[in-house]
């Protein structure tokens, strides 16, 4: 029989506040570096593309921003399931904080979408499945927002939200082969998991660089936002009482 | 695990299964109508609609554009491979707009399996390299967007070339 103490303990809100306050710099200095790096090499040192010219470079943003904002879904719901298996505080937490940021990288990933999709295709948007389903992600994390904001009580807005986030995960794999399932405007993918990416390796790396800087940055900007609202949840308890020297 | 929450992890397996199913169902149902845009080659067998606006996209034969010299009229080819059907358009053609690569266009296809446009977008695809590549390419393999070739077959050899000699310079790189 497997011990689950230690999931417990992961869960720990005081724990994740000791252990993270450790990563912060960490993540402060990759995150920076890592996206300083990327940006400037991408905008200005890669070739330009043989059909697009300079305003593919547009996807240096582009694409880090989509991962993102279906990654954070997926972790969302990954936190959703958690918090209706486990009862877990943390998850709930985990859950309320990433939601404006999801919400923020998808509506990024749409305007570079749509500011690419003008000189490109001729259009700002188009109804083709990929854009529809990634419209239809923004609105998912609007939903989990409001309907957080909407329910009084934390507990049940916590199992609301809960469970609309685990509903909502379908989506996630509707928009990753959209482009293989139906005919769409938007191209199929560069990055495949199981084949070479259809890239030039002086475009790739800076993209690779590029969607790892956005990760790192939204593990920061998450952490800063988790301990925040950890702080303001066990406000009551001995630990944060002493820490913030009452 | 105890009890209750296998009972729980049960419940929200459940719960994906179901929605996941239900969507699937959906999305089956609405096949046709999540088709962005149709292809020549339904267009040929009689699939899509005529006398209505549609969506029609597909690769632009070469050597199949003709460019009216007194006006914007401009008339070409697009192929899936499967099919091949004539476009009729009257309007200025994105900058994208290249032989041998994609478009989608919105318009009426009449009896006759002409298509006639009253807006054309350029589709591009995934492969991104610079310049110099693409010109290694076309050097190597001379036929692809020469005029002289128009059969829907050699088109789709000549693409899976290019994609072929981009990952060779992939893995060399």
């Amino acid at each position: 029989m497997m011990k689950w103490t230690f999931f417990h303990k992961l869960g720990s809100p005081k724990w994740f506040y000791d252990i993270s306050g450790k990563w912060l710099p960490w993540l402060q200095i990759t995150s920076l570096l890592s996206l300083v790096v990327a940006l400037i090499w991408g905008l200005a040192f890669t070739p330009p593309d043989y059909l697009q010219g300079n305003s593919y470079r547009i996807i240096f943003i582009h694409v880090p921003a989509s991962f993102l904002a279906q990654a954070i879904y997926m972790m969302m719901a990954t936190a959703a399931a958690v918090l209706l298996i486990w009862r877990i505080k943390l998850a709930d937490m985990a859950l309320k904080v990433m939601a404006p940021i999801g919400a923020s990288f998808c509506i990024l990933s749409l305007a570079t979408g749509a500011i690419w999709g003008q000189p490109t295709w001729g259009t700002w948007w188009v109804w083709d499945a990929r854009l529809t389903s990634m419209l239809i992600l923004l609105f998912l994390y609007i939903g989990i927002i409001a309907l957080r904001g909407a329910i009084q009580t934390s507990e049940v807005a916590a199992k609301a939200c809960a469970i609309l986030s685990l509903v909502g995960v379908v989506n996630i794999p509707i928009i990753k082969y959209s482009v293989n399932w139906w005919n769409t405007l938007h191209q199929g993918a560069t990055l495949k998991l199981t084949e070479k990416p259809s890239m030039a390796p002086e475009m790739l790396w800076p993209l690779l660089l590029s969607i790892l800087g956005f990760y790192l940055f939204f593990t920061l900007v998450m952490f800063l936002r988790l301990r925040v609202e950890i702080l303001s949840r066990e406000k009551k308890t001995r630990w944060v009482k002493a820490l913030v020297g009452e | 695990m105890n009890a209750v929450r296998k009972q729980r992890l049960i419940l929200v397996l459940l719960l994906l299964l179901g929605v996941g199913a239900a969507v699937t169902l959906m999305l089956f149902a609405l096949q046709e109508n999540i088709n962005h845009y149709f292809s020549p080659a339904q267009m040929e067998s009689g699939e899509a609609p005529t006398g209505q606006r549609v969506r029609g996209g597909g690769l632009v034969v070469p050597g199949s554009v003709e460019r009216d010299t007194e006006s914007l009229q401009v008339s070409f080819r697009i192929s899936d491979g499967a099919g091949e059907v004539t476009v009729l358009y009257d309007g200025i053609l994105p900058d994208l707009f290249v032989e041998g690569s994609g478009i989608v266009a919105t318009g009426m296809l009449n009896k006759e399996g002409v298509f006639t446009a009253s807006e054309v977008l350029a589709k591009h695809d995934e492969n991104y390299m610079p310049p110099e590549v693409q010109k290694a390419i076309d050097d190597a393999h001379p036929g692809y967007s020469s005029p002289s070739y128009s059969s829907p077959a050699l088109q789709t050899s000549a693409r899976e070339l290019e994609v072929q000699q981009l990952e060779s310079l992939n893995n060399g790189g």
